[in-house]
Parts: structure tokens; sequence; C-alpha cells
């Protein structure tokens, strides 16, 4: 049986392979990310799932750029985009073509915030692999060694969410958390396997109360503010004096970041905070991709704009903890009046199966104090612009010819609480089918077990 | 009756808040009454005396005088939603522990913790819930010394100084998983606990209770008499399927366990018995991720199968982030009942399940949650279908008295509507 399986792996293998030649997408793969990849340690093993040439017909497109097409056609063929248009758009004969009457079609959702597999659940303490809390600066971990690649999470975020790629972070006990992970959302029996090929990594840092909370708390730096800062400088300085001749895990990540290759994900709460960690990065000489849990953005839209960062937030959340306290439901709706660049997340396994419906939220409070925003425009808070802080924007987000097929059809307008995905593609592999209950992934831990294969 | 209400227009008056609760009639409605029944075109609404005389077709509306009328054109009227499981008025900011009365850890009393004289109708959380549409709320503390949690009260959210509308509601206690690390680290001593508890409880009823040899406080003691007598509901948080036969057993050494089962996250493979024993049901309305070894097949369809074997049951706002997020809980039951092999709701199901069904859980069948004759006015407008994204209410009457909507967010969302400092600083303009 085994055999049987790994035979069916190669043979996937070589299809896919065979469809990237093909359609020529070789170039999508740059030159200059090759090194690097040599360079990693625990590269991608991963390769698209089969795919059958696929067009979607007479659908609402939002194309994730910002575009909408009524009455709409997307093509894809070898794992790629090939052609989005109205309905004039060629399509092949003998091909499989899905009616989107009355439905709708987006890029594949993108979480940029998760921590699926590194809290995975059953969330029971031996499972606990998401913050590394022994110091209050450890770059040198790696959230891809937590990942348990059989969270069932990542099966609900894929069936319910139409998430088809996201960010693992370490979690914000620290300052400095270590590296991220980012992933193609499918099953795999390897956090290889899943991993998105050619992504940078990230870097998580996190500022305000929880670093100090959590060693001030055991009596050592930083226990306030002005301690986070201080650690951080000093790390940053001693990193920068770093010579490489001795490998040292920690600095080669801060390096990295140095360098720009790696991209930093900074949760930050509030505004006065968030414009502090900005002189710091410029003192330091790095740059800040996107601030995450920015409830406070709103209050200062002008300077993010500014400084090209990104604010990863929620639609509601507030008031649960002090820096939160300040919390509106119009923060997206006012950093997007700004050109601020907006990116909703989740930071949890079951807001992940719903960031369309936080999307469609923050859409209402603005239209309710007079800024309205497009329905395309607010599909890109969760599509393009996640992509774009993490740094494959130019692979997925938008349905553009030549970019990954990570397409999602949906039953109704994405922005209704009504509707859910009802196929699922990455890559051009149709990984769910709400109408095919076999096109439902189990994971391991729950072959077996009660509720096996349910509609979840 | 009368001198209640006059009563309650010299307080609001003295505190300079809303007008008093006035007549008032609503017209051209989307209707939902609540009741379970889908909504209806061209409704009317009538509040007379802080209560509704009237709800329904525009033809069974007999004539009415009033000064205020609200035409709305087609917009959506509603009963207010009921939150059940709630903290709202026991903390300002969870995370800061000086703020946060929901978890009394080093109380040496259980069962007699009374949330009423904690809940502050001024927090932050009761004001922005008010704006929500949520106008009655169940609020509990959590199970923190033993597996009783103390007595839940059931409160209005409105801007006055009279939050509780029913003190000592119910009663909490913890099965499952949560009961087994209170009671000693095992489901098994959680059971010997429970036990214990209500013969302490009934010997104290008899007044044969003794200190000496007692395992409860004197007050925890008498605080569990109504619990054993069937006179205070008696909220069990359980999940596993295993765990609820177990819970809905101890009827058996209890016959008059006026049993809710909360959370119930394994219900639906259960849910035949449960609808048999009667026991209505506070259901975590999305889980669906086997978060612990007893919610190894939750799903969201969960609350649809227990509805479909006849089980009454409610949306837990206790397990979402904030209980303002009912309505989307509702709607995303609505959706499910267009994907195959999943069990949803219909619409008019969904919003029961959030309005006239939690308040009947909690005592105030026909007067919350529901527009009927005789019901409370509490009374919601909307911006659009309440269970989408996004809508939120333009007005809320409890009581028949108009609400303010504005609080802490909606004062920042004004101030930062523009980023100019070229004037005075933001701090001047308020």
């Amino acid at each position: 049986m085994r055999k049987s399986i790994k035979t069916i792996a190669a043979g996937t293998l070589a299809i896919a392979l065979a469809a990237c030649s093909t359609t020529g997408q070789t170039d999508t793969k740059s030159a200059s990310s090759a090194p690097a990849k040599t360079e990693t340690p625990f590269p991608s093993t991963y390769t698209p799932y089969p795919g059958a040439p696929t067009a979607l017909v007479n659908a609402t497109i939002f194309d994730g750029k910002g575009g909408r097409i009524d009455n709409g056609t997307v093509f894809f063929s070898g794992g790629k985009i090939v052609s989005i248009g109205g309905p004039d758009t060629p399509v092949p004969a003998d091909i499989a073509v899905f009616d989107g009457t009355g439905k709708f079609v987006t890029p594949g959702i993108i979480d940029i915030h998760s921590h699926l597999g590194d809290y995975p659940t059953p969330s029971v303490q031996a499972h606990s692999d998401g913050n590394e809390a022994t110091s209050p600066t450890t770059p040198e971990v790696w959230a891809e060694h937590s990942v348990w690649p059989q969270d069932p999470g990542f099966t609900r975020a894929l069936a319910n969410g139409g998430v088809t790629s996201l960010q693992i972070l370490p979690g914000s006990a620290n300052l400095m958390g270590g590296r991220s992970a980012t992933l193609k959302n499918v099953p795999a029996r390897t956090v290889q396997g899943m991993k998105f090929p050619d992504a940078p990594y990230g870097f998580k840092m996190a500022c305000g109360e929880n670093p100090k909370r959590v060693y001030g708390g055991r009596g050592r730096m930083p226990s306030t503010r002005m301690g986070n800062f201080a650690v951080n400088r000093q790390t940053w300085l001693d990193a920068k004096a770093y010579d490489g001749k001795k490998r040292d895990l920690a600095k080669e990540t801060l390096k990295g970041v140095l360098d720009g290759e790696i991209l930093v994900h900074n949760h930050c709460y509030r505004a006065d905070e968030m414009a502090l960690v900005l002189d710091m990065a410029k003192e330091m000489g790095y740059k800040v991709s996107a601030f995450h849990h920015a409830v406070e953005a709103y209050k200062i839209g002008d300077l993010l704009r500014e400084n090209d960062v990104c604010s990863a937030i929620w639609a509601d959340w507030y008031g649960f903890k002090m820096e939160s306290y300040d919390g509106i439901l119009e923060n997206a709706a006012f950093l997007q009046r700004e050109d601020a660049c907006v990116v909703i997340h989740s930071d949890d396994a079951n807001g992940i199966q719903r960031l369309n419906q936080e999307a469609a939220k923050a859409q209402a409070a603005g239209k309710r104090v007079g800024i309205d925003i497009s329905d395309a425009q607010v599909i890109r808070w969760i599509t393009l612009n996640p992509a774009k802080a993490m740094g494959i924007d130019g692979m997925t987000g938008s349905l553009e010819a030549g970019k990954m097929a990570d397409v999602v059809l949906w039953n109704g307008d994405p922005l209704s609480v009504y509707s859910r995905p009802e196929k699922v593609w990455i890559d051009g592999a149709l990984m769910f089918d709400a109408m095919d209950r076999k096109r439902r992934p189990v994971s391991d831990f729950e072959l077996g077990q009660p509720g096996e294969g349910d509609v979840k | 009756m009368k001198r209640a209400l006059t009563l309650a227009a010299s307080v609001l008056a003295l505190a300079a808040a809303p007008a008093a609760a006035q007549d008032f009639v609503i017209t051209n409605a989307t209707l939902a009454t609540g009741d379970g029944s889908e909504p209806i075109e061209r409704g009317v609404v009538v509040v007379d005396d802080g209560k509704v005389a009237y709800a329904g077709p525009q033809a069974g509306a007999g004539a009415f005088e009033t000064d205020t009328v609200y035409d709305v054109a087609g917009a959506w009227v509603t009963p207010g939603l009921v939150a059940t499981v709630t903290t709202l008025g026991l903390a300002d900011v969870s995370g800061v522990s000086e703020s946060n009365d929901v978890r009394p850890g080093s109380s040496p009393f259980n069962a007699a913790l009374d949330v009423a004289p904690a809940i502050n109708p001024s927090s932050q959380h009761i004001l922005v819930h008010r704006a929500a549409g949520i106008t009655r709320a169940a609020t509990v503390t959590s199970p923190a010394g033993s597996i009783f949690g103390g007595q839940g009260a059931i409160i209005d959210l409105g801007a006055d100084g009279q939050p509780v509308t029913r003190a000592k509601a119910f009663q909490v206690v913890a099965f499952g998983e949560g009961g087994a690390r209170l009671a000693g680290g095992s489901r098994v001593a959680t059971y010997v606990a429970f036990a214990n508890a209500l013969r302490e409880a009934q010997d104290f009823g008899r007044g044969r209770w003794d200190a000496e040899s007692a395992m409860l406080t004197r007050a925890d003691a008498e605080a569990l008499g109504p619990v054993v007598a069937g006179e205070q509901a008696l909220y069990v948080s359980v999940e596993r399927a295993s765990d609820i036969r177990s819970v809905l057993g101890l009827k058996r050494d209890f016959p008059r366990l006026d049993l809710v089962l909360v959370g119930a996250s394994e219900g639906w493979l259960v849910a035949r018995e449960i609808a048999a024993a009667g026991v209505p049901v506070i259901a975590d309305g999305l889980d669906d991720l086997p978060n612990s070894f007893e919610e190894l097949a939750s799903t969201q369809s969960n609350v649809g199968r227990l509805a479909k074997a006849g089980v009454k049951v409610a949306i837990n706002a206790a397990t979402m982030e904030n209980p303002r997020n009912l309505n989307q809980y509702a709607g995303n039951l609505v959706a499910l009942a267009r994907v195959p092999g999943a069990d949803g709701l219909s619409w008019g199901q969904a919003f029961a399940a959030i309005s006239s069904v939690p308040a009947s859980i909690s005592g105030l069948g026909g007067k919350a949650g529901v527009l009927a004759p005789g019901a409370m006015g509490d009374v919601v407008i909307w911006d659009g279908d309440p269970l989408e994204v996004g809508s939120v209410p333009t007005k809320v009457f409890i009581d028949g008295v108009e609400q303010p909507l504005d609080n802490h967010q909606t004062r920042l969302r004004d101030r930062y509507r523009e980023l100019d400092e070229s004037r005075l600083p933001e701090a001047f303009d308020w």
C-alpha cells in the first residue's frame, strides 16, 4: 500500500514538472532567488498536485488587484493562470468548464498571520510549539521546525476560508520571535512539502505588552517599553558587527533582515509605538514589511503610507488588553482613505475560516462613515496585499496570466455571510470541492476518530 | 407597574440620560419577530408603556394613539438580541486583571458567588454591545476555585443605573476536562465533588448541615439549595458525547435539576438523547476543530443537527471574540443550509437562536428576544439584514426607551475622521 502511494506521488511530480515546462513558467523563478535557495537547509519539496486545464465562465470575478469583471472567464492550465477576461475570452475545447452563473471567483485567500501547525489542535500542552519563550530575543528559531503538517486547522482554513497560502509566525512572547514559514495550504507529510517555493523568510518581532510582561514577570529585562527598545537596539547593533566568520544562527537571520532578504512582521498595537519602531528601523537600517495587530494604525495612516508599511489587522477585535483598548471598526477604512496598505489577518484557527467576512465587516464600517470602498478593493485586503507584505506577490495573490492558479469559486458573493467556497484550486489542482465529499481533506490525526470526514 | 415606570423615568431624568419610555409605532418594517418564523414585509410594531402591544402585519394592527411614528421604509426591525453566557459588565479590559472580575480564583467561595452587584453598566463593553443590537445578556463568572462558578444574572444593556433584570438566575458548573481540572485532575473526581456538594445543600435545607464535617462553606451549601430543588437553572459546561450522557444521567440522583448544557460540541452525536431529556443547549456556534480531545467531533453542523432532532438550541456567546459577533455566527448557520452534507438553520431559526431561544433558556420566554404582545419593549431598527456581516442598528430601544449608541469607539472614530493637525490639538476637540 505504502509503495503504491509513493509511486503515485512520483508520477504526480513528473506531471507537474512537465506542466511547468510547457507553460514556460521557468522565468517566474528568477535567477537571483536560486542561490538563496541552495543556502536553505530545509528546502521546499512542494510540487503541485495534478490539475487539469480548467475554465470558470459566467462568474463575477474579483482579480485581487482591485479589478472586477462581470460575466467573466478565468482559464488556467499547467498550474498557471493563462487568461482572464470578459465573456469573449477564448477557452480551449475539451477542457473542464464550470458555469459560474450567480457565483464569484477570487484569487486564493492568503492569511499573513497564522499559527496553524505551531499551535495545532488539539491544543494540548504537548502541542504548544509557537513561542520559544526562554529569552527575550530568539532570532535563531524558525517556525517551520514547529509546524505539524497534520494540524486539522489547515483543512478547515481551506474548506471554509478558501485559504491557499499562509504565513506561520512564531508567537509574540519575544521581542524577536524568529523566522516565519510561508506555506501552500496543501496536505503533505512534511512541512517541506508545504513550503511555498521561493518565498522569502519573514522575521517576527513584537513590541509592547507581551515581551515586557513575559520577561518582566520573571524579574529580568525587558520589564518596560523602554527596556523593549534597549534590548532590540543592542541586539541589532551586535548583529551589524557580526563578521560571519563563525556561524551564528541568530545573527544570520538578523543579517538577512538588514540585507533586505528577510521581511519584518512586527506585532505592534499602538500608534505611538509603531512610530518609534519605524525610527528604530531607520536607525538600524532595516524595513518593516507589516505591522500586525495594528489596532491603532488608523491614527497614523499617513505615516504608514509614507513608510510603505502594511497594517495587518482584525476587523473588530478590541478591548482585550490595554494596547487594544482604542480598537475601532473603521480602522481598515481609515487606512484605505490614506492610501495605506490594508491586510486583514486572523491570528486564529477559527478566524482564518472567515477572512472574507471580516473584510466585509471592515468595509461596512467604512461605508457608514462615507468611505466607500469597492468590493474588488476589499478582496485585495485578503489576497494581493498580504502577498505583497509576504514578498510572494510576483507569484500569487491576483488572477493574472502567468501567476499560480490559486483560485476560489464561491457559491455567492464572498463578502456575504451566506456564501462559502464551492471549489478551491491550488496551483491549478482542485484541492477542495464542496460538491464532492472525497475532496474533503482528513488529517492523519482525524482518521478513525468521531466526526471523521464530516463537512466541518 | 405604573409606579415603577414613573420611578424609572425620574431616575433617568436625574442622570440626564435618554428620554423615558414612550409610546411609539414602527411602520413599513421588514419585521422579524424572533419566534423562529421568517421575516414579513410591511410589518408594524406598537410599543405602549415600555411593552410591545402588537407586532405583525400591517393588516392586523388596530388603532393606536401616539405622537411618535417611525416609518422605517422597509428597514429591518427585530427584537433586541439576547447574548447568553457573557462577561459583559464584569471587565473593562480582560487582560488588565485589576479591571477584571470574571474569575475569582482566590475566593474561598464558589457556588455562592453572585455577579449582580459587580455589574458595571458603564463598561465600554456594555456600550459597544448595546450599539450592536444586544439588549439582554446572561453574565457569568467562570469556575475558578471549584467546579461551581457561581450565580449568573440576566442583565439589560440600557443606559441607566439598573442593569440587572434578574439576579441569581442560574448556577454554573463545569464538567468535562475543565471540571476535571478543578475537581482534582480527573473526571472521576468531578462526579464525587458534584454529588457531595448537592448532598450538603440538601442537608443544609433540612437543617442537618454541619460545619465540622462539611466540605463546602456555609454560603456555598446554602446557595446550592435552589439548584437541587430545581428552582434555579444549572448551566453545565460539557463538550464530549459521553460526558453529555453522564450529565443527563445526573437526574437519576437529583431528579429536579433544571439542566442547561453549555458548549456541547459533540452534542449532535447524542442529539436524540438530549431531545428526549428535554434539556436545552447553549451551543458553540461554529466550533469545528478538535480543540481538545473532548471536542474531536465538533462541526459547524452541530447546531443544525441538534435543532433537527428537536433540541431547543441557542448560540453561545462565550466562545466568540465578542458577543457582538452573534449575528455573524447565526448568518453562517444559514449559509450552511447551502452546503451539501452540512446541516444549517433557516433564517428564522437562526435569528431565534440569538433572540427568543436564549431568552427562553434565561427564563424570559415570551418577555425578551421576541416581539409579541406583553414582551419587553426591546426593539432594534437595522441598516441591513441583521444576520449579514456589517449590519448594525440605527436605533435601539430597551424597555421602550431609546438608547444612546455612542461609546469610546464612536468617539475615536469621529476624532480620527481626518488626520489634520493644522489647528488646535485633537485633545481640545471633544
